[in-house]
């Protein structure tokens, strides 16, 4: 007779594991439940509810158009620099929520963690995507702009579901190796406030990447923020030319850094319940 | 398919002290590697740890319901985290086989802000079950935890009960071929607990295997066919429950209490008191030293008694106090028959008290000597404790639970109205 498909087998702890991939894809209610219950409970007992998705952004772009657009004229690509920055601030509040969010989501839930089995990916994954309800409702007001400034998208709007997801691999990849390293050091979490300002700066929200000289802007994609926020004004706002070289150099350092992570998650979680 | 549903080969599992308690942060590395560079290496290995879990090798069988009992800290819990694989084992291995489920805690990953409806599906997710399962569930699961009118009510507003009988009553319904259950019964009311015991028991006759964890000797016995007995993180023995109960009682517990007590200096003794007691002894009714009785069996307590002088007209009492402090029942020299003139010497000084009719607990023993006016010479609080285990004190199999009362009391019942065929006797006499 053949074996119980849920039969499995304990073992001590090894340093090298699979992915876990298929047991994920088996858990993947779980990852909508414990999304969804972040989503519903974020903005409970808030007054202002829902709308903290837009206040954020939309007071960013306000401060980014005073200082940099109107008193240190910053180029923004032939655009108005106010569309010009908040198209960058979408993708950026996106990543940053998403960081902040999966790095500290294991210590968060530890009660889960010491009490029930489960794939613990789950868990900043599940965290990653609780940003995007934010970021739709902030895309709206981003739509309304784009009309109020008369700019229509081109074809080139089919691949913004590819730099959306870039994002939030980007913010996984990295939420991954924060979120572990957390369970161990508690540093982590003083670190990533000062880790997400210092990464703003190094991203072109507020300026564009063509101020980087081209032959640097391969370079420049290390920094796979770039990447993502060069895609979404491509995308959307058609700008001149696809900043090729570091687009792509941005993908290959996710993916690294994605993949990486992963085993090294798979690899720390085996101590979790002991250490958190 | 083979018949077993759990097979354990030699886990281990140690923990490195204080591994649990605290968490490193970054300063702590450094530090310690620029204060000490060097011991590194050492210090890996001098660092202090400890095995949870020894060894520990068994199988269960599809279908059984095992009790695993022992101390606090005795690694019970240690197992059902190896077994539901939340932490991994150190050494050996474990091979599961079927759909497993484990209630470590009751209401994990329950959000206060959401409402009872929400957290039937958060939780039950949590717990490993489908949407569609648990959609299919839900009105059975409401029921169970008597919260109909308040589904959609944040759990924030539940008095404690109900989020306990909620919490319990979404892994009660969980479908799984295996359950691991630990003591998650110790909350809630009585009435519940007995609801919740009463499931987990229907839950086995219906061919699930269970472990179940408990303190409660009671549960172990009502619910359990088979035991296992851990202690300081080995396995002591394994068997029939009785006869792991009856481990437990005389090996664990004695190590708790004991049936010797030496009274020559005791942190209960009163102010002013003379030392005149120097040694207790409980036994049983067999004149076995044990301080864990059954229900129902003769307690035994001997005294040496060592007075610095002559005491006249003595008198010796006895107070047994109840785990809330309740002086359940005292027995005094002065109401008894025994005759005593004079306590001049060294004696040994023997009270058998006949069917000790208390309820399973813990009891206290407050001791003291003095003459016959009432002046004490010698008292001692909480001298010594003993435990009541349950036993089949009513001769009907149905063991005895703490919730009866203070005492254990006999009964006779019967049915005083007459039964149809004597009145239709009686009529017949008339007619």
């Amino acid at each position: 007779m053949a074996a119980n498909p849920h039969s499995f087998r304990i073992e001590p702890a090894t340093s090298w594991t699979t992915l876990g991939l298929r047991e994920l894809w088996h858990y993947r209610e779980l990852l909508y439940f414990l999304t969804w219950r972040d989503i519903k409970v974020r903005y409970k007992q808030t007054a202002l509810g829902a709308a903290w998705a837009v206040i954020q952004p939309l007071f960013m772009m306000l401060i980014f158009s005073l200082s940099f657009g109107k008193l240190a004229k910053v180029p923004s690509d032939g655009l108005p620099y106010p569309i010009f920055t908040f198209c960058a601030l979408l993708p950026w509040q996106l990543f940053a929520h998403a960081l902040t969010e999966s790095s500290n989501s294991l210590v968060g839930n530890q009660n889960l963690i010491t009490k029930v089995y489960f794939p613990r990916l789950v868990v900043p994954i599940s965290a990653v995507l609780g940003g995007l309800v934010d970021f739709v409702i902030a895309f709206v007001i981003l739509l309304g702009m784009m009309f109020y400034y008369g700019i229509f998208p081109g074809w080139q709007i089919l691949a913004l579901p590819a730099f959306i997801l870039f994002a939030i691999l980007t913010a996984l990849a990295v939420g991954l190796w924060l979120s572990a390293l957390n369970v161990q050091y508690r540093d982590v979490r003083y670190t990533i406030t000062f880790l997400i300002q210092f990464w703003l700066f190094a991203t072109p929200v507020a300026y564009p990447s063509s101020l980087v000289p081209a032959k640097w802007r391969a370079l420049y994609g290390i920094n796979p923020m770039a990447g993502v926020v060069e895609g979404f004004r491509w995308s959307l706002l058609g700008t001149a030319e696809f900043q090729g070289g570091l687009i792509w150099a941005s993908m290959a350092v996710v993916l690294v850094l994605l993949v990486g992570g992963l085993y090294y998650f798979r690899r720390m979680e085996q101590e979790f319940a002991d250490v958190i | 398919m083979s018949n077993v549903a759990i097979r354990c080969g030699g886990l281990s599992k140690r923990y490195r002290l204080g591994q649990q308690e605290r968490y490193k942060t970054l300063r702590d590395v450094v530090s310690s590697a620029v204060s000490r560079p060097f011991k590194r290496a050492t210090s890996d290995i001098s660092q202090q740890s400890i095995w949870a879990l020894e060894d520990i090798s068994f199988e269960v069988n599809r279908g059984e319901v095992v009790g695993i009992i022992g101390r606090n800290g005795a690694g019970k819990s240690t197992i059902l985290k190896v077994l539901s694989r939340i932490t991994k084992p150190t050494r050996g291995r474990a091979h599961i086989n079927g759909r497993i489920g484990s209630l470590l805690e009751v209401g994990t990953g329950f959000h206060p802000e959401l409402t009872g409806r929400e957290n039937i599906y958060l939780n039950g997710a949590i717990l490993g079950m489908r949407k569609a399962e648990i959609a299919r569930k839900f009105d059975e699961i409401v029921a169970f935890a008597e919260v109909e009118k308040f589904v959609d009510t944040p759990v924030k507003r539940y008095s404690s009960g109900m989020y306990v009988r909620l919490a319990f009553a979404v892994a009660a319904h969980m479908e799984t071929e295996i359950l691991l259950v630990d003591e998650v019964l110790a909350v809630g009311d009585v009435q519940f607990q007995k609801k919740c015991l009463g499931k987990i028991g229907s839950v086995a006759r219906n061919g699930i295997t269970v472990l179940f964890v408990s303190h409660s000797m009671a549960a172990v016995q009502s619910l359990c066919s088979k035991g296992m007995l851990i202690d300081g993180g080995k396995l002591m023995v394994a068997g029939e429950c009785r006869e792991v109960i009856e481990a437990y009682v005389n090996h664990v517990a004695v190590q708790e209490f004991s049936d010797t007590t030496d009274l020559r200096v005791h942190p209960g003794r009163t102010k002013d008191a003379e030392p005149v007691f120097s040694q207790l002894r409980i036994m049983n009714g067999d004149k076995e030293p044990t301080p864990t009785l059954f229900a129902g069996e003769d307690l035994i307590l001997e005294f040496d008694l060592n007075p610095r002088r002559a005491i006249t007209n003595p008198t010796l009492g006895i107070g047994v106090d109840n785990a809330t402090g309740l002086r359940v029942f005292s027995v005094i020299t002065y109401y008894s028959d025994f005759e005593w003139t004079k306590l001049d010497r060294p004696v040994v000084v023997r009270c058998t008290i006949p069917q000790v009719k208390l309820l399973p607990g813990r009891y206290q023993l407050s001791i003291s000597v003095g003459n016959v006016y009432n002046q004490h010479v010698d008292a001692i609080y909480n001298a010594a404790s003993f435990s009541i285990e349950p036993s089949d004190y009513f001769g009907t199999g149905r063991l005895p639970t703490p919730d009866l009362g203070v005492v254990l009391a006999d009964s006779k019942w019967e049915c005083v109205t007459e039964t149809e065929s004597e009145l239709r006797q009686e009529s017949q006499v008339v007619g």
